[in-house]
């Protein structure tokens, strides 16, 4: 009796996505600590940071220092819109690798439009449309190409974004005051304003995340296209035979995910974190953790918000880290790992193939 | 300026990209795709800088070359390991295994770095490769052998046929008695190994330290080479030296006056544009090996 409790508790566990990717977590942070550990620094030293960037610090007058919660939010705002660019092909069945060339593309329209457009009230609406049009239309490419000639699309998007590094570097050399490394500072009325901690980075950004989070949902879960989205993703031929255009539901969600990732750049560079404006040397790499926050989160709007939360407080954590004396790429280890740990997550799928088998063998033998 | 006599400097940046591009044609036509190949580059290249300097500084600078590029190559053999576990035994998807290892071989080797040198870079040492009389560097005839051998290997020895079998219809190799597992195996292990070895040739021709824009993408051309040489040694090595080669321009273009004023960058995407447009123009018909990327589950069907 007891073990047939037990047994009904794995497969429980087996079927339930939530805790595996919970387990999934826990096993990348597990590692991570005998890391930390095998090299002889102290793993608690990397908790505490942890726990700082989610509750802040107590400041010397008593009072509680709110600011690595907001820069942790902060943080969090490119990771959980990146999160959500890679979910949603994944709804179609599509590898979403150009996060990082839609990012890029939404971060230099953005700022195009801030140093070229003399300055006006409300101009970072507008900065922040930009961006979502322009990832809009770089990811849309990648679903076209996808859709009509079958491209894969996994080349494709590594490709473009090495395109849209070197292309955003081309055209932020002809705006004004460009150098080597930046440009000139963007204009007050481009910058997206702080608000609730002010002594941190955090900043209205924050509601179109939110926005867009409910928009990821609502166009899932809601809409006649995010059903012809799941039902290309779940068989395509099927749904092609119901009169689904897969075409279009390929090529909108690739759209709609650059534009989620073209946001993402677009905050970042009006965020205020940043003095001037930017010419960038390399990848900042939202793109690709975005990958692993959608993993993380199993591609629904609420999961990939917890992940991009987390991967926030990895982020911030990181300088904290640095000052406690340990390397500050445990966060990368750590979730390097976590990408690990999902792909072998398939491997259930064979552990219960094997429960199954030895369940009916059971059943058999005692009949 | 002679442009012959930028030859070697073009082959130096055209060799690693090749070796590593004869690599992900090994596993891709067993069957498996690695993305991985830019981390793996990362992780041997890693090694080896840590192995050159440390050799170095204990005065063994001279011999330590070798045992750099082959510790480079048993580093990226080890990785790409796990991605074989992952994609093979455990039916992952493949694309997914090797963003992770990507993302896991930026932390490590900054993370061994930062304990062994307390710094976010490798310290750097004094001497690397040299060039030889003719201003060759050794790599160049490391990546001349190295197609040498996978041509020969791929056509020539039955290893080599049932590898590509495995990539065309693992269920007609297995039904003839090929170990498709171990095939496939043997296909992520060379790709692993041979990132590492060029990883490894990057940090000792082209820098003298690692640091986390050491690769910058070369991993990523190399895996646009396979597909626009189109799984073939000849056509891959082809399609390095031209992705090499504009590459090499970038750099060399600064020397050359009537290139001068062009920036580095129109050099540095022609590869990638290159490929995409070939990808569009050849996407009717199917070059790539028929199974590649496709978990192979015994029994089925």
């Amino acid at each position: 009796m007891k073990t047939e409790e037990k047994r009904s508790f794995i497969d429980w566990m087996l079927d339930n996505e939530v805790m595996i990717s919970l387990l999934v977590v826990l096993l990348g942070f597990l590692c991570g600590t005998i890391l930390v550990l095998a090299v002889g620094k102290n793993p608690a030293n990397m908790f505490s940071s942890i726990f700082d960037s989610m509750v802040g610090i107590p400041k010397r007058d008593g009072t509680w220092n709110f600011r690595y919660i907001g820069e942790t939010l902060a943080y969090s705002m490119p990771y959980i819109l990146c999160g959500l660019s890679m979910g949603l092909p994944c709804r179609v069945g599509l590898f979403n690798i150009g996060a990082e060339g839609q990012y890029i593309m939404g971060m230099t329209a953005a700022q195009s439009l801030a140093l070229f457009i003399s300055p006006f009230p409300g101009q970072w609406f507008f900065c922040l449309l930009v961006a979502f049009i322009a990832g809009a239309l770089w990811g849309g490419i990648v679903g076209l190409l996808k859709a009509k000639y079958n491209v894969s699309e996994v080349v494709a998007t590594i490709m473009l974004n090495y395109i849209a590094l070197y292309a955003s570097r081309l055209i932020c050399f002809h705006q004004p005051g460009a150098t080597t490394y930046n440009t000139d500072p963007l204009p007050a009325t481009a910058l997206l304003s702080k608000f609730l901690i002010k002594t941190s980075n955090l900043n209205i950004g924050i509601f179109f995340v939110l926005l867009s989070v409910l928009l990821y949902w609502f166009v899932v879960n809601k809409t006649k296209l995010g059903y012809s989205m799941r039902a290309t993703g779940y068989n395509k031929n099927a749904a092609k035979c119901c009169g689904i255009s897969t075409v279009r539901s390929i090529a909108a969600s690739m759209a709609l995910a650059g534009a989620f990732a073209g946001l993402a750049g677009a905050i970042v560079l009006q965020g205020g974190a940043f003095p001037k404006g930017r010419i960038i040397t390399g990848m900042d790499n939202y793109g690709f953790m975005g990958i692993a926050v959608s993993l993380v989160g199993n591609n629904t709007a609420i999961g990939n918000l917890l992940a991009g939360l987390l991967f926030g407080v990895l982020k911030q954590s990181q300088s904290l880290m640095q000052s406690r004396n340990i390397p500050k790429e445990i966060t990368f280890i750590i979730q390097g790992l976590i990408v690990v740990f999902i792909s072998l997550r398939s491997g259930l799928e064979l552990v219960k193939l094997y429960r199954n088998k030895k369940k009916l063998q059971k059943e058999v033998l005692h009949k | 300026m002679n442009i012959l006599l930028q030859i070697p400097t073009i082959l130096m940046i055209v060799a690693p990209i090749l070796i590593t591009a004869i690599g992900g044609m090994f596993t891709e036509r067993s069957g498996v795709v690695n993305i991985a190949l830019e981390g793996l580059m990362g992780l041997g290249a890693c090694a080896a800088a840590c192995c050159h300097y440390l050799m170095e500084a204990a005065g063994y600078g001279r011999y330590s070359l070798v045992l750099a590029l082959l510790l480079g190559a048993f580093v990226g053999w080890a990785f790409s390991l796990i991605h074989a576990v992952a994609s093979i035994d455990l039916k992952a998807d493949q694309t997914i295994s090797g963003t992770g290892i990507n993302l896991l071989a930026d932390g490590l080797t900054i993370f061994v770095a930062q304990i062994l040198f307390h710094a976010d870079r490798t310290k750097e040492y004094k001497i690397g490769m040299l060039p030889d009389k003719i201003g060759m560097y050794p790599t160049v005839y490391i990546a001349v052998a190295v197609v040498i051998i996978a041509w020969f290997v791929m056509f020539k020895t039955p290893f080599g046929m049932h590898l590509r079998a495995c990539g065309e219809h693992p269920a007609a190799a297995d039904s003839v008695g090929i170990n498709v597992r171990l095939m496939r195996y043997s296909g992520v292990m060379i790709s692993g190994a041979l990132a590492g070895l060029s990883g490894g040739c990057i940090v000792l021709t082209q820098t003298i330290q690692y640091t986390s824009g050491t690769i910058g993408g070369r991993g990523f051309i190399a895996l646009a080479a396979v597909s626009f040489g189109r799984w073939t040694p000849l056509g891959v090595t082809g399609a390095a030296i031209l992705f090499g080669g504009m590459q090499a321009m970038g750099v060399i273009a600064t020397n050359i006056t009537s290139l001068r004023g062009i920036p580095s960058e129109y050099f540095n995407i022609l590869p990638y544009f290159v490929t995409l447009v070939a990808l569009i123009l050849t996407s009717g018909k199917d070059y790539a090996p028929q199974a590649n990327g496709i978990p192979y589950e015994k029994g089925a069907s």
